[in-house]
């Protein structure tokens, strides 16, 4: 009994694993399929094998599915971000967009397109992550050694955030020319995501996933604290580090991509763990898979519940705060 | 009010009265310091009752009435939540405010008048909803502020929303104000927070004694006589209303409460509330902060400065308090 029972439990989660990529497809087939323009299920499989030169076919190579990939990469970089922030901080309301990181990814590129006229996402895509870094690094300084309470970082991250928002308004004001093209970063919004998108934000989040997935054991020697964690041989500071680059990465090229989300990060990994348990590993790699079926269902629900599409920056917000109020009633503040 | 308390106010208010007379003077049509304050005591000539009295005026005594009942707001909350970073702006509050302005804005087009009821409106309703969500046998700050992080993010999400959809020339409008400005405002909208303020500022006043002993904790308040729910619902009730009239004047103005106290705090080297010092450093921020944007920021409004004030004192402040 002894001797099966770990190997159940890793069935169980290969199992539940499966299950959740099945999920995913089956959003992301929904999620081209479904729009302004709504696509049978039908059709969306035929032109997927086969371009066959309609305009269904080109809604759903040039506008769906580029669209479905960079929420899939998103979702997938914003829930590993969050449960690498939470594992990092040890504090059950970490989340890169409540604590301020994805405004600091903002802001900065806000600032690269108004101070210095960059437009090209390849390279305010830097800026984003100089940002990112930076309001990762103060919430860290706040956070490390262990010494903050999930509520004082919670108040930190919200100050943080409001500060970095503020700055973005602020350049918003001042270039009124930019004003437009800057509405996209306040509020987190698919639907500008095209082909570049995907290519030039890929490998960024790729690089992020990989470290993240390196940093599971680490973390989980971590998780039971500084001392024991060392003496199970993790290396303190290069953990630390490494999974700050990742958050960084992660976080600043999802929000270079499509603009500052809030709560991603937030509710997948509390979900994930009552079912894998407490294992980083694990959690990191659900996460991945879970936290874009729920963006893809958030954009999906953005664009049919109202006449005019919701940015799906708004239907996260209020999907994910009843989470996070529910977190705090139930005391894991 | 101990003895340093009252040196420290009316310091604050000698800083105002020279800030004040500096902003007073400063324009289109400058008027030297001296003749401002002739002009002020009955004595000015035509052109610097025009441009004191008629253009000037109403402004710096807006930021001021905005910046007092922002002040006093935020040590309401502040002392309520046990903790630095517990103010209206930071749980809220004042988005509710702003989501109910813009709502008048962008979706019924209304006058200045009632964008003001619309964020007064808002403000208070998402008072209520806050301190619903954060009962639970009784209302601690702790959770009342985290709360109202998670209550603020939707009506964050709701305010951009509005924005997003909403045609340029209205959006513009609406940034203006949804950051906080007291450009092109006169005599006319002086009146509504002034009002306010001669109702709010007494019955703040009231609820201050409370305050103090609802610091020492919930216990040693109920011994000590407090109705501890019941007053902290009052001071709920009273804090939110004067922030969101400010709010209604001016827009969210950020930060002001937040820093406000906490300066007023150190300068009385006081742990109490100390709601009127607060107040004055409220009115000076407001005032200063108006005046450097108006004087060397191409008159941008007053919210974007106190932002960037904010900002650096918040990361002071986390700094220190890691």
């Amino acid at each position: 009994m002894s001797v099966t029972a770990p190997v159940s439990v890793a069935g169980r989660r290969a199992f539940g694993l499966v299950c959740g990529l099945v999920a995913l497809v089956l959003v992301a087939l929904l999620s081209i399929a479904v729009g302004s323009r709504s696509i049978p299920l039908s059709v969306v499989l035929d032109v997927l094998f086969a371009r066959d030169g309609s305009d269904s076919a080109f809604v759903v190579w040039e506008l769906r599915i580029p669209r479905t990939l960079i929420g899939i990469a998103v979702g997938a970089s914003l829930g590993v971000a969050g449960a690498l922030m939470q594992a990092l901080t040890r504090n059950p309301l970490a989340d890169p967009g409540l604590l301020g990181v994805n405004a600091g990814a903002s802001t900065a590129a806000a600032l690269a397109i108004s101070v210095f006229g960059l437009t090209d996402l390849r390279v305010f895509v830097w800026c984003a992550f100089g940002g990112a870094a930076l309001a990762g690094v103060v919430l860290y300084a706040i956070a490390g050694r262990g010494g903050a309470s999930p509520v004082r970082l919670a108040l930190a991250g919200a100050a943080v955030s409001a500060a970095l928002t503020g700055v973005t308004q602020a350049v918003i004001l001042l270039d009124q020319q930019a004003l437009d093209q800057m509405r996209f970063w306040t509020v987190g919004s698919l639907e500008r995501a095209g082909w570049t998108t995907v290519v030039e934000v890929l490998p960024f989040l790729a690089v992020g996933l990989l470290i993240a997935f390196a940093m599971g054991r680490p973390l989980n020697a971590l998780s039971l604290g500084d001392e024991a964690g060392k003496a199970l041989g993790a290396h303190l500071g290069r953990t630390r580090l490494l999974t700050l680059v990742a958050i960084t990465l992660l976080a600043g090229a999802a929000t270079a991509a499509v603009g500052p989300l809030v709560f991603v990060g937030l509710a997948v990994p509390h979900m994930v763990r009552t079912f894998t348990g407490p294992d980083e590993r694990w959690v990191v790699l659900y996460c991945a898979v879970l936290a874009p079926v729920l963006l893809l269902l958030a954009d999906v629900l953005g664009r049919v519940m109202a006449r005019e599409e919701i940015d799906v920056g708004v239907v996260t917000a209020l999907l994910g705060a009843p989470v996070f109020l529910w977190l705090v009633r139930r005391g894991r503040a | 009010m101990s003895q340093r308390s009252f040196a420290v106010s009316v310091g604050l208010v000698a800083v105002i009265f020279v800030i004040g007379v500096l902003a007073l003077g400063t324009g289109a049509i400058p008027v030297a310091p001296l003749d401002v304050v002739r002009t002020l005591l009955g004595n000015g000539s035509r052109i610097t009752n025009f441009a004191v009295l008629d253009l000037r005026l109403p402004r710096v005594l807006i930021a001021l009435a905005v910046g007092a009942a922002l002040g006093m707001s935020g040590a309401v909350f502040q002392s309520l939540s046990r903790n630095a970073l517990g103010s209206p702006d930071i749980i809220g509050f004042n988005y509710g405010a702003a989501t109910g302005g813009l709502l008048v804005i962008l979706v019924f087009g209304g006058s200045a008048f009632s964008v003001s009821v619309g964020a007064l409106v808002g403000g208070v309703v998402t008072a209520v909803l806050v301190y619903v969500l954060a009962w639970q046998r009784g209302v601690r700050g702790l959770r009342l502020v985290l709360t109202g992080i998670g209550v603020s993010a939707i009506l964050q999400a709701v305010n951009f929303y509005l924005i997003v959809n909403a045609g340029v020339a209205d959006v513009t409008r609406a940034t203006v104000w949804l950051t906080g400005s007291l450009n092109n405002l006169g005599w006319p909208q002086l009146w509504p927070p002034v009002v306010a303020l001669f109702v709010l500022v007494p019955a703040l006043l009231f609820g201050a004694r409370w305050l103090e002993m609802l610091e020492m904790g919930d216990e040693t308040a109920r011994a000590l006589g407090v109705p501890v729910e019941g007053s902290r619902v009052y001071l709920l009730v009273v804090g939110t209303a004067a922030c969101a009239v400010a709010t209604a004047a001016a827009g969210p103005i950020a930060f002001v409460a937040l820093v406000a106290p906490q300066v007023a705090k150190r300068l009385t080297r006081s742990a109490g509330a100390g709601l009127l010092p607060a107040a004055w450093a409220g009115a000076l921020l407001v005032l200063a902060a108006d005046f450097a944007a108006q004087r060397f920021a191409g008159n941008l409004p007053v919210g974007v400065a106190t932002g960037a004030l904010g900002g650096v004192y918040l990361g002071w402040l986390l700094w220190r308090r890691r």
